[in-house]
């Protein structure tokens, strides 16, 4: 084949067009090969821990709970309260950043293999096959008249599908509420209304989307889908088809030698095609319906592999790699370019910026607010009295008992309360005390007015745990 | 709200609203009915072919149809908007068949709340309230409810503050035992000082101070102190006693101890004298609770704040 694309002249086709389009049913082939045991892989490893992580326990409790109404999420060893909402602006950070890292080095990868959409369509796919039969079969079943066989078959595919369904709404409750005490309850039909709520309403999302919205939520729905491709650049690795290898396409027998016939690779199978769970013919390029899941990859080796031809047609490959004729190696390499390079050093840092600080966290968090009916009293001639309300949280699964000093003005003390204050695992406490200092002393600091002081919460038992917080004692005229 | 007294407004608000409603049914009927020209793209692509119009010589406009199903979610919109109409207040003045109402919604909660929390209290209604300040979990409960309810005024220690009396020390405006207690949460009082400056003079406000001041021990003029002793048998101690130890029935201070609602100074004396207390502003007088709080909170907080000066209860604990 010679180096200069073949022209196509534009030829106008006057048609008409609907503005909301009927939807063509898509009946993906199965397929087997290296990426589609990478997705399997990736199904099995995600769902092994979405619907195996809630019965896992630690010291007692769930190991993973999100307790809502107490406000509390229990990770293993961690508890986060509200007020460590910064770490799940990290986690969200680390995603974004993920996302942006594995898209600009190859493209949707997470459409491919991890999303939810894709492992429960694949799920769902999984077992439609095992019942209908695989892409012809189930053309062929959906265009007979209703028999006794199709409507068993159908019966039981929703049955099926139900279950599956119903069982990840009943894991995702389980999450946020114990998962084997629901179980229990859900035996004696004892589940609250916002429970089963919850358990439908997910069952429903899961069944709706993996059994009949499908490439409809990637192509009409799903907001990452639209972005990802502004992350795309000329060396982000794509599910291309090597035009130039496979073109002039067309039949021919296993016998044929395509180049004395003028013919490319491609034998015009339509195995990529049929495969394809968003129903696109990748040799059109790519296209922003392309989920990236590789099953034309598959699909098509296979083929390649019985013509005996190399593998590859369809292949992951780089723009540039294709105009340039890049080899692995180089192309490989490419991916190691300022753009990922600033992805890779961002999520790191990130990374190491949460789990040290995770690593560091305080168990004991301090919060002070100052009385703000009276400014301040005289509790006895000479001794100006400030009242403070301190909120103190011990966010560990221990109780602790603490001291509470204030300091920043000669001879503070901290009265009206019993010391040490002892707190509850996993409580809060609301101490209402008051802070005395003596003024009678000329020059000793306690001009009339604001003074910064703090108070110093520290754990009986375990100097680590300390906090040091900020307020203001004011001295009247 | 006064610029809408008018009935017409309620009509032009439902007659636009409809309207738009109306407007977009139509408007997606037509749309969904509505076929385009398109013209295909090369030759071999199956894509969405354009609408055939072209700017600037090569922008050419794809039509990209929306699934049909979108299209009935729209509808479902129309149809969601119309129900909620019939159902809710939303269309100009009509209040919907469900009668519901944000204030109704409210009442609705609290009630739910209150049928809920008030086996938590029930214990505590029968109880002495003595009794009652010496549990532990009473005392929380009455902790909690005095920070949210009381510490605005009397602080969070219940120490008070200038015109606020203290609740923690032994001394009561109007008596500490539990029953007046309870009373004064409930019915609130309502102690006025009158202004005494018109009557007395400045001078006879002086020498009444300095006699209020010598009752304590506090540094005062001797002389005023003798004019004012006359002056305060006359005008003051109708209130606060021929000896100056105070009424409890009026809610009048004891004048012979340390303790001072809003000042010993003889300028905050004078003060007091001349133009009085409680009656110029509502903010110094206890507001009554009865219809804030109900029995349960009453209770236990009459039992907090007897057990803040009786140290027994606190013993006990």
């Amino acid at each position: 084949m010679n180096g200069t694309p073949p022209t196509i002249p534009i030829r106008p086709v006057a048609d008409e067009a609907a503005l909301y389009e009927i939807r063509k049913k898509i009946y993906p082939r199965s397929v087997h090969g290296w990426f589609a045991a990478w997705r399997w892989a990736l199904v099995f490893l995600t769902q092994a821990i979405y619907y195996g992580l809630p019965w896992l326990s630690w010291n007692a409790r769930q190991a993973v709970l999100f307790d809502l109404a107490a406000r509390k999420f229990y990770i293993f060893g961690l508890v986060f309260w509200p007020q460590d909402v910064i770490y799940l602006s990290a986690l969200l950070i680390l995603s974004a950043l993920a996302l942006f890292l594995f898209t600009a080095v190859a493209g949707r990868l997470w459409c491919g293999y991890a999303c939810p959409q894709t492992v429960y369509t694949e799920i769902f796919l999984w077992i439609e096959r095992r019942i209908e039969g695989d892409r012809l079969a189930r053309i062929r079943l959906d265009a007979s008249p209703l028999s006794a066989r199709k409507l068993g078959a159908k019966t039981l595919k929703h049955a099926a599908w139900v279950a599956v369904a119903l069982w990840t709404g009943y894991t995702f409750v389980g999450y946020f509420t114990p998962i084997r005490d629901l179980g229990l309850r859900a035996l004696a039909l004892q589940l609250g209304p916002w429970e089963t709520f919850w358990v439908l309403f997910y069952a429903a999302a899961t069944y709706g989307n993996a059994g009949f919205m499908r490439e409809q939520v990637c192509k009409y729905l799903c907001p990452y889908a639209r972005f990802q491709g502004v992350m795309f650049d000329k060396d982000t690795l794509v599910i291309t088809y090597d035009r130039a290898r496979g073109e002039p396409r067309g039949s021919r027998s296993k016998s044929v030698r395509p180049r004395e016939r003028g013919l490319g690779d491609c034998v015009d199978c339509g195995i990529c095609v049929q495969v394809c769970p968003t129903g696109i013919d990748i040799r059109q390029g790519l296209q922003y319906e392309c989920i990236g899941c590789a099953a034309c990859i598959d699909g098509c080796n296979q083929v390649m592999d019985k013509m005996g031809y190399a593998p590859g047609l369809i292949r992951y490959a780089t723009e540039s790699a294709l105009a340039q004729g890049f080899d692995r190696r180089t192309m490989w390499r490419r991916v190691f370019r300022p753009r990922t390079l600033v992805y890779l050093s961002g999520l790191l840092i990130v990374a190491a910026a949460a789990s040290g600080s995770l690593v560091m966290r305080s168990p004991l968090k301090v919060d002070v607010i100052r009385d703000r009916g009276a400014l301040a009293r005289e509790a006895a001639p000479g001794i100006i009295e400030n009242v403070y309300r301190l909120q103190i949280m011990n966010t560990d699964e221990e109780p602790r008992s603490f001291t509470i000093a204030a300091v920043g003005l000669p001879r503070l003390s901290v009265v009206g309360v019993e010391q040490p204050v002892a707190v509850g695992a996993a409580e809060t406490r609301l101490l209402p005390l008051r802070v005395q200092a003596p003024v009678e002393e000329e020059g000793s600091g306690t001009k009339p007015g604001p003074h910064k002081i703090e108070f110093i919460v520290q754990a009986v038992n375990d100097d680590k745990v300390v906090r040091h917080e900020q307020s203001s004692f004011i001295i009247p005229r | 709200m006064s610029d809408f007294t008018s009935g017409f407004w309620g009509i032009y608000v439902a007659i636009i609203t409809l309207v738009s409603i109306l407007g977009c049914a139509i408007l997606l009927f037509v749309m969904g009915k509505k076929r385009v020209p398109t013209q295909a793209r090369k030759e071999g692509e199956t894509g969405p072919g354009t609408t055939g119009h072209t700017w600037d010589g090569d922008l050419a406009e794809y039509n990209n149809p929306l699934p049909r199903w979108w299209m009935w979610l729209f509808y479902l919109t129309i149809a969601f908007s119309l129900l909620y109409l019939a159902l809710y207040p939303g269309l100009g003045t009509f209040r919907g068949v469900l009668g519901w109402t944000s204030a109704g919604a409210y009442a609705t909660e609290r009630t739910d709340f209150d049928e809920r929390v008030k086996p938590l209290y029930a214990r505590y209604l029968g109880m002495d309230v003595k009794a009652v300040a010496a549990d532990p979990q009473a005392h929380a409960m009455g902790e909690r409810l005095f920070l949210n309810y009381c510490a605005p005024c009397h602080g969070s220690d219940a120490g008070g503050s200038k015109g606020f009396p203290s609740l923690r020390d032994s001394d009561w405006l109007y008596g500490g035992s539990p029953g007046q207690i309870k009373e004064s949460i409930s019915n609130g009082r309502n102690g006025i000082m009158p202004a005494f400056g018109p009557t007395l003079g400045d001078d006879g406000v002086k020498n009444v101070a300095a006699y209020v001041r010598s009752l304590s021990g506090l540094p005062h003029d001797n002389l005023r102190a003798q004019l004012g002793k006359q002056v305060f048998a006359q005008n003051c101690a109708a209130c606060h006693g021929p000896d100056g130890k105070g009424n409890m029935q009026l809610g009048a201070p004891n004048l012979t101890d340390e303790i001072w609602l809003y000042g010993s100074s003889e300028a905050t004396i004078v003060e007091t004298i001349s133009k009085g207390r409680g009656a110029a502003s509502e903010v110094t007088r206890m507001p009554a609770h009865k219809d804030r709080l109900d029995d349960g909170k009453i209770q236990l907080l009459t039992a907090y704040v007897w057990g803040l000066s009786n140290a027994k209860a606190g013993d006990a604990r």
